[in-house]
């Protein structure tokens, strides 16, 4: 069993947020899948009426266009996720600079994986 | 930037947890916000690569107490998804039970903490009095007060008999009295409506915008609940959620107010309706593959669970959204142009629970 999702890019993301947004979607969440020093896999999932819609975006490397300039609220999920899995999100507002959970140390992001997102760490 | 920045938190009388918000005032208004967290960080979700999938109940059932129950219910309910599993129609019916159960104390937990933070402390106590007889039915139906550890794939563990249900029925009578006997104070008090209505207001465009769950989007008009999805025996049940237009603290007041009664009778529609049977189906075979979204409706809204597995016994990934981490961005909206003694209440109007948000 897979979940549905559309399946984008970096560059087709922000287009295809502000269309769920258009809709009258409401922003739900963003879950890392995975992320390795290879790329990372997100899953972002929007809400309309009961029904949950997902985009997939894969990237390569660690930078990941921000959506908080068209839904504000995805800055505390961003935020978590640049703590956690050491991605980094452009145009980010507030960025807590990996600050948001950890006390600021030089820290390897705690739930990156060394190998590839499919393999045991 | 003019203005003075004003640490408010992490210990606060107000906050019953650690929650740091920095505050830029100018005079006695606040000016902007931004919440800062990680004293009580867990990793949990990290866990999910060291503990198998089942002992994984354990542990999501300790990201909060207060909704314990219906955390491993959604968890529970995604891996049925994953492994085809379909639990007893009883089982589905004493899982309302137990959730509602939990949605009354953590309601009562919040309408307490809400009084005391206007300084009603006589209220405050005889809300948590009515609590504890909640409390009480948890202990003798689950044998935990708290965390109920119930829920198991495929079912529950635990049953009720007819002397059970029928004192439940009894215990939420006497609930229901202490409850309408507030009413009166929590709904129509000159100084409870002074400090509430038209505090820290959200528009329903806002509610929307701003990725808001549960009694904060419904308390702004819209009429959102994760049980209206069916899970568990929701679907054989009649109820309809409970809205209001204002979208202030009073409104969310009243929303949580009302959620009592609809659980009261939530409970007895299911006890009513409870079908006798097993309550669990053995589940065999090989461990979940796959991923899921699972939902559910905690009593601060809606919970989602992420579930990646690939057959083995850890899974792959586990993403819990709690309520609370949606509902907090709206406090960058909400608390701009309050003065600074309203802070304590419309930080409290989001029912914020920091187990979850640092799970």
């Amino acid at each position: 069993m897979t979940i549905e999702a559309d399946r984008i890019d970096s560059v087709e993301l922000c287009r295809a947020v502000a269309a769920f947004k258009a809709k009258g979607c409401r922003f739900v969440t963003i879950t890392c899948v995975g992320a390795d020093q290879r790329g990372a896999e997100l899953l972002y999932h929007f809400d309309r009426e009961l029904a949950l819609s997902h985009l997939r975006l894969t990237v390569a490397g660690d930078e990941v266009p921000s959506i908080c300039g068209i839904y504000s609220a995805a800055f505390l999920v961003e935020n978590e996720i640049q703590d956690q899995f050491g991605l980094r999100f452009s145009g980010l507002v507030p960025d807590y600079r990996r600050t948001l959970f950890l006390a600021g140390e030089d820290s390897p992001p705690p739930f990156r994986r060394k190998s590839g997102p499919d393999q045991e760490e | 930037m003019a203005g003075t920045i004003l640490p408010f938190g992490p210990q606060h009388p107000v906050l019953p947890e650690p929650l740091h918000l920095n505050l830029r005032i100018e005079d006695e208004i606040v000016v902007s916000a931004t919440p800062a967290f990680g004293y009580v960080h867990r990793g949990l979700e990290k866990l999910a690569d060291i503990r198998d999938f089942r002992q994984m109940i354990q542990v999501v059932e300790r990201v909060c107490g207060i909704c314990s129950m219906i955390h491993a219910l959604t968890y529970c309910q995604g891996l049925e998804e994953l492994m085809g599993v379909e639990p007893p129609p009883r089982a589905r019916f004493l899982r309302v039970i137990w959730s509602e159960l939990h949605r009354l104390h953590s309601h009562l937990l919040w309408l307490g903490l809400f009084a005391d933070a206007m300084g009603f402390e006589s209220l405050f106590m005889q809300l948590w009095k009515v609590r504890e007889r909640i409390m009480d039915i948890n202990e003798a139906t689950a044998g935990n007060r708290v965390i109920l550890s119930v829920n198991v794939i495929g079912g529950v563990r635990r049953d009720l008999d007819s002397g059970q249900t029928g004192w439940i029925l009894s215990e939420l009578a006497e609930v229901e009295k202490g409850i309408s006997a507030m009413g009166r104070t929590i709904l129509h008090d000159y100084t409870v409506q002074k400090r509430t209505r038209g505090k820290g207001a959200l528009s329903r465009s806002q509610a929307m915008e701003l990725g808001c769950v549960g009694p904060m989007l419904r308390a702004s008009g819209v009429s959102q609940d994760m049980r209206l999805l069916g899970y568990a025996a929701y679907g054989e049940l009649e109820f309809a959620p409970v809205v209001e237009q204002d979208g202030d603290c009073y409104a969310r007041c009243r929303v949580r107010f009302a959620e009592l009664g609809q659980s009261i009778g939530l409970i007895r529609q299911a006890i009513a309706k409870l079908p006798a049977g097993d309550t669990s189906v053995p589940v065999k075979g090989r461990p979940p593959a796959g991923e899921v979204v699972a939902r559910a409706e905690q009593p601060r809204g809606e919970c989602l669970y992420y579930i990646k597995a690939n057959g083995g016994k850890f899974l792959d990934r586990l993403c819990i959204r709690t309520p609370t981490f949606a509902n907090i961005p709206a406090l960058t909206v909400m608390l701009p142009g309050i003065e600074l003694a309203d802070v304590p209440v419309v930080l409290l109007s989001i029912d914020p629970c920091i187990s979850c948000t640092e799970r």
